[in-house]
């Protein structure tokens, strides 16, 4: 190919020397920005290989001047972060969990810390709002199965509900009373139109009426004879119209006949005792914390001589934050 | 760049020195990403517990592939903190080696897997597959209740855990032999627990879908969920990280 280069008049740039047909082409230089940009790209490159980790050896990659690695910032950060954390945690750690609605700035904190530490364990069963669905329940009101004081809560929360293997977990067995034919199919009818009646979901029927019989010889134990449920058995409150997994014939009938069996893991294997703490301070301050009230001697024989003055409703509410 | 030595009309002109210097450009790419493959036992850090799975969690594993749980699901946790305090302790390479293919994914339109095992009860991983609606209401997940009805085809297990030991997953012959046994008896939890749990430490054998009398997909793949991440003790493997 011939050379032709030669001096463009429209522009002043040369060309690159060749043409077709009377076309040619232009050699205009590259912009000096970017040339600028583009050694200094290298430039870096050629930094950064020296400073940070780099060229895969056999072994691992070299280490560069600087000595970072990513796992040495996550250690660093997480570092920073407990020293940032370490005094409340203290203090934390070091209050009993029945006296810190008595520190507020504390209880605050800690509300503060359940609810972060809630949205990454909770929620997945009990929901963002702490609502729950069905077989996981509302945090938010004040019907609890277990008990929903501080010191109750964090018993829960450490040890779970039904956890095979751990002694402290909160532990009933509803029988399967169709499965395992304790009831005939019908009796199972029957108490189910009882527990409806509790519940004042119908009205008074035969079929009720002979529910009561059955109740009171099968679900008192656990459910009180007035079907308030017990604590102590997690047994549910029948008439108070909060449902677990549902109060329609249909989900009693199937409750009735194969139990329930709820289970919640046992956080305290997993969690460390503060973060526990800080759970349950976001728990009962959701809106149906109760005081602690404490198992004293005097406390147990008050509540024997006068029923009325130990029950959690006579009790002030604790002062939300 | 105006010198004669690279003057890039003379490169471009001479087919010999573009091949040559293209060779050489390539071959630096090269050596860089496919060297390091030949030295991969010595890359991988050594931790205990990491075993192959058993042949449920193969299955199961089949099954999160063929449903392509990983376009929205990433199985890796990347050592920052935000991710370490949401999922665990961030993931070794080593908890993965037995992964053919790896799961690790780049997109999380759904939460990371990595650690999800033994974080929610079977009862919840099968209401969430039926309808994942009914616990995270804030879901996009697509349901599958569809796997609680279907029955587990997991085709020839001993075949294909022998594919698995050619590319490098450390199964006995007595694994093989046994394979559609454990694959069986892992769910239905009626057989020798204790000799399954020898050859796979820590395997979980019990039924997982809720229907004792069925083996399901939802059952291999809620025991495929349930393992994920608890085998290794990372308490003891913090001792033998490098630093990276």
């Amino acid at each position: 190919m011939v050379e032709r280069k030669r001096i463009d008049d429209k522009t002043g740039t040369s060309t690159v020397g060749h043409e077709w047909d009377g076309i040619e082409e232009l050699d205009t230089p590259m912009p000096r920005w970017w040339l600028v940009t583009f050694f200094a790209t290298i430039v870096f490159a050629a930094v950064y290989v020296v400073l940070y980790p780099a060229w895969p050896l056999v072994h691992s990659a070299t280490a560069g001047v600087l000595g970072w690695s990513s796992r040495g910032q996550l250690a660093k950060e997480v570092a920073t972060e407990g020293t940032r954390k370490a005094p409340i945690e203290q203090a934390l750690a070091r209050i009993p969990i029945e006296r810190l609605p008595e520190n507020s700035e504390l209880f605050q904190a800690a509300v503060a810390g359940g609810s972060a530490a809630f949205k990454v364990y909770c929620v997945q069963c009990h929901g963002a709002g702490a609502a729950g669905t069905k077989g996981y329940p509302n945090l938010n009101d004040d019907d609890w199965l277990w008990g929903g004081d501080l010191k109750t809560i964090q018993q829960t929360l450490a040890n779970g509900i039904r956890q095979p293997g751990n002694d402290a977990t909160r532990m009933s067995v509803m029988p399967a009373f169709g499965r395992d034919a304790i009831l005939q199919p019908a009796e199972v009818q029957d108490v189910v139109s009882y527990v409806r009646l509790l519940s004042h979901q119908e009205k008074p029927s035969e079929a009720a009426r002979r529910g009561a019989t059955l109740f009171a010889n099968n679900c008192v134990a656990c459910h009180g004879p007035q079907g308030k449920g017990m604590r102590d058995f997690g047994a549910p409150n029948l008439t108070d119209g909060i449902w677990l997994y549902g109060g329609d014939r249909d989900t009693l009938t199937e409750t009735v006949t194969n139990s329930r069996y709820g289970v919640m893991p046992a956080w305290g294997h997993r969690l460390d005792p503060v973060t526990i703490k800080m759970l349950a301070a976001y728990v009962h301050s959701l809106g149906g914390g109760e005081a602690f009230v404490p198992e004293t001697p005097a406390a147990v024989a008050a509540a024997t001589s006068n029923p009325e003055a130990a029950t959690p409703v006579a009790q002030p509410r604790n002062v939300q934050p | 760049m105006a010198s004669k030595f690279l003057d890039h009309k003379k490169i471009e002109r001479n087919v010999t020195i573009l091949g040559v210097l293209a060779f050489l450009a390539v071959i630096v790419g090269g050596i860089v990403e496919i060297a390091p493959l030949f030295w991969i036992d010595s890359t991988v850090e050594k931790v205990e517990g990491v075993r192959p799975y058993t042949p449920l969690e193969l299955a199961g594993r089949n099954i999160y592939i063929r449903e392509g749980c990983y376009n929205c699901h990433s199985q890796q946790i990347r050592p920052f903190r935000d991710e370490v305090e949401r999922y665990g302790h961030y993931s070794l390479a080593a908890e993965s080696m037995y992964d053919h293919p790896f799961q690790w994914g780049s997109k999380r339109t759904g939460p990371d897997l990595a650690r999800v095992g033994g974080r929610y009860s079977d009862e919840w991983h099968v209401q969430h597959l039926k309808d994942p609606r009914s616990v995270v209401p804030e879901s996009i997940m697509p349901p599958y209740a569809f796997m609680a009805e279907r029955d587990l085809d997991a085709g020839d297990m001993a075949k294909h855990l022998t594919a698995m030991r050619r590319v490098g997953v450390p199964y006995t012959d007595e694994d093989i032999q046994k394979a559609q046994q454990d694959l069986q008896q892992q769910a239905l939890a009626d057989g020798d627990a204790a000799d399954l749990a020898r050859r796979y430490p820590k395997a979980q054998a019990r039924d997982f879908d809720g229907d004792p009398n069925r083996l399901t997909e939802m059952d291999a793949l809620v025991a495929y969920l349930q393992m994920l991440g608890t085998t290794v003790d990372l308490r003891s493997a913090e001792a033998q990280e490098q630093p990276r």
